[in-house]
């Protein structure tokens, strides 16, 4: 497929790597911020490819694995006590709630369904004019804008029976929240390559300077993170900390303005809770006031939520990249991808089932 | 489920009486639908990179070459390097 498959060549992926050897002198670490680019970091192998000097961590980019159990069970009460079509994309629906996950109420007979686009949501409202129909709209940057474009469809469409339910997170407050945690240690940032499409690369100039960190705005493929990674390390060894696009294909400099025009059309920031993490000031996107009807927040008289997590999960450690999967006690053990103890075992994007996944495959070759 | 994918533009429509722009887009032979709202400019024969069916962005193909040609010149300047610290040491003296 083009401009996908040259990126995989194993051959350029060993040039990027033979130049990563000779350039690096010392330990560094790096973060990639993005749950797509651990999974592809795992998947691929390159986290072993590495030479010893480089440690990747894993940042909190994983949208499943930070959205507060609040909303969980929120998102359940909506389709068990309101009987509203609950959508949203696959992956949230195995996430653990305080009592029960999506995936659980589906199975006692709530309306939840999976969906590929927030756009079919609006559909489904158009052809369900009796049901109220719910996307639980979460994601980064990325991801907000087809959301914001939903409710836009919905108000063009004069739909009264679609609404939102947002969890949206913004990567440059969470990038501050890590730099500013006393135990950090990380060098360097490799930022979300898709994130940037949409809002381009102008935020991430203070924070490069503020933190004197090296970030470099990277794609996904194993070519795009092996170039980003070496464009991270010349830096470090230079003592340099800019911003660079190494996904340029995708990134320009001020990001898509189409799409943020509509994001602020729709969205405005506020703070909000990181699981595992904690209340990060204007993080995160909530409906404006004129799109009050399409929020379910203010649609539904919501029930407090409890927020009831395993105390021994120490996820908020292995997001800020002060902990790796395996030192968690937990590990393969109590907690594995058939029964989650915390979110980041439940997405393929979260840090503890990449590890997962990725040493039960080295256990298969191995055999 | 922050994957996004580059696929080729086919067809451009308009829905709802004109006000969407929706785009039949080819990702290696398998056909999707995405709305070009965010990618006024895209035309037909166009690759984008498409989002839960939303087309985020129009793939830059003079960029694209960018991650190999940044490897060939690496390339080149090590072999430029390799080559001098062949070369005996009073003549890398002489020339500094
Ligand atoms: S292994 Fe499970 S319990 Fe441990 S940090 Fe990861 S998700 Fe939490």
């Amino acid at each position: 497929m083009k401009f996908l498959s040259e990126y995989r060549d194993p051959e350029v992926a060993a040039q990027y790597l033979k130049l990563i050897k000779k350039t690096v002198t010392r330990p560094w670490t790096i973060m990639e911020v993005c749950g797509g680019q651990t999974h592809s970091l795992v998947k691929n192998g390159i986290l072993d490819m590495l030479p010893p000097e480089i440690t990747m961590v894993h940042g909190p980019g994983c949208p499943v694995c930070v959205t507060p159990v609040e909303l969980i069970d929120q998102a359940v009460w909506l389709a068990e006590e309101k009987g509203v079509i609950l959508c949203s994309f696959g992956d949230m629906l195995r996430v653990p709630g305080s009592h029960k996950s999506l995936l659980e109420a589906k199975a006692q007979g709530a309306d939840v369904r999976i969906l590929y686009s927030p756009l079919e949501a609006v559909r489904l409202a158009q052809t369900h004019p009796d049901r109220e129909v719910v996307f639980f709209a979460v994601g980064f940057e990325t991801t907000a804008p087809a959301n914001a474009l939903s409710v836009v469809h919905a108000k063009r469409l004069g739909l009264k029976n679609y609404s939102i339910l947002t969890s949206h997170v913004l990567v440059p407050p969470a990038i501050e929240a890590i730099m500013e945690d006393e135990q950090t240690r990380v060098n360097g940032f490799l930022a979300a390559g898709h994130v940037c499409t949409i809002m381009g690369t102008m935020e991430y100039y203070p924070l490069a300077e503020r933190f004197r960190v090296p970030i470099v705005v990277t794609g996904f493929e194993p070519v795009d993170l092996l170039q980003g990674i070496l464009m991270t390390v010349q830096q470090l060894e230079k003592g340099e900390a800019r911003v660079e696009v190494q996904y340029s294909r995708m990134v320009r400099e001020e990001g898509n303005p189409r799409a943020q025009e509509l994001l602020f059309e729709v969205f405005e920031v506020t703070d909000r809770w990181w699981r595992g993490i904690e209340l990060i000031p204007m993080s995160g996107f909530r409906l404006k006031e004129a799109y009050a009807p399409w929020d379910a927040t203010r649609k539904f008289d919501m029930p407090p939520g409890e927020a009831k997590e395993e105390e021994t999960c120490i996820s908020g450690d292995i997001m800020k990249g002060i902990k790796k999967p395996h030192e968690c006690p937990n590990f393969g053990t109590r907690c594995t991808p058939e029964r989650p103890l915390g979110a980041p075992m439940v997405s393929s994007e979260g840090a503890c089932a990449a590890y997962y996944h990725f040493s039960n495959l080295a256990k298969q070759l191995a055999q | 489920m922050c994957l996004a994918i580059p696929g080729k533009v086919l067809s451009i429509e308009s829905r709802y009486d004109g006000t969407v722009r929706m785009a039949r887009v080819s990702f290696g032979g398998i056909v999707k639908e995405a709305s070009l709202e965010m990618v006024p400019q895209a035309k037909v024969g166009d690759y984008v990179l498409v989002h839960v069916g939303v087309a985020i962005s129009v793939v830059d193909e003079e960029e694209a070459q960018r991650t190999f040609s940044y490897l060939r010149e690496m390339g080149e300047l090590d072999e430029l390097k390799e080559i001098n610290d062949f070369l005996p040491d009073e003549n890398q003296n002489a020339s500094q």
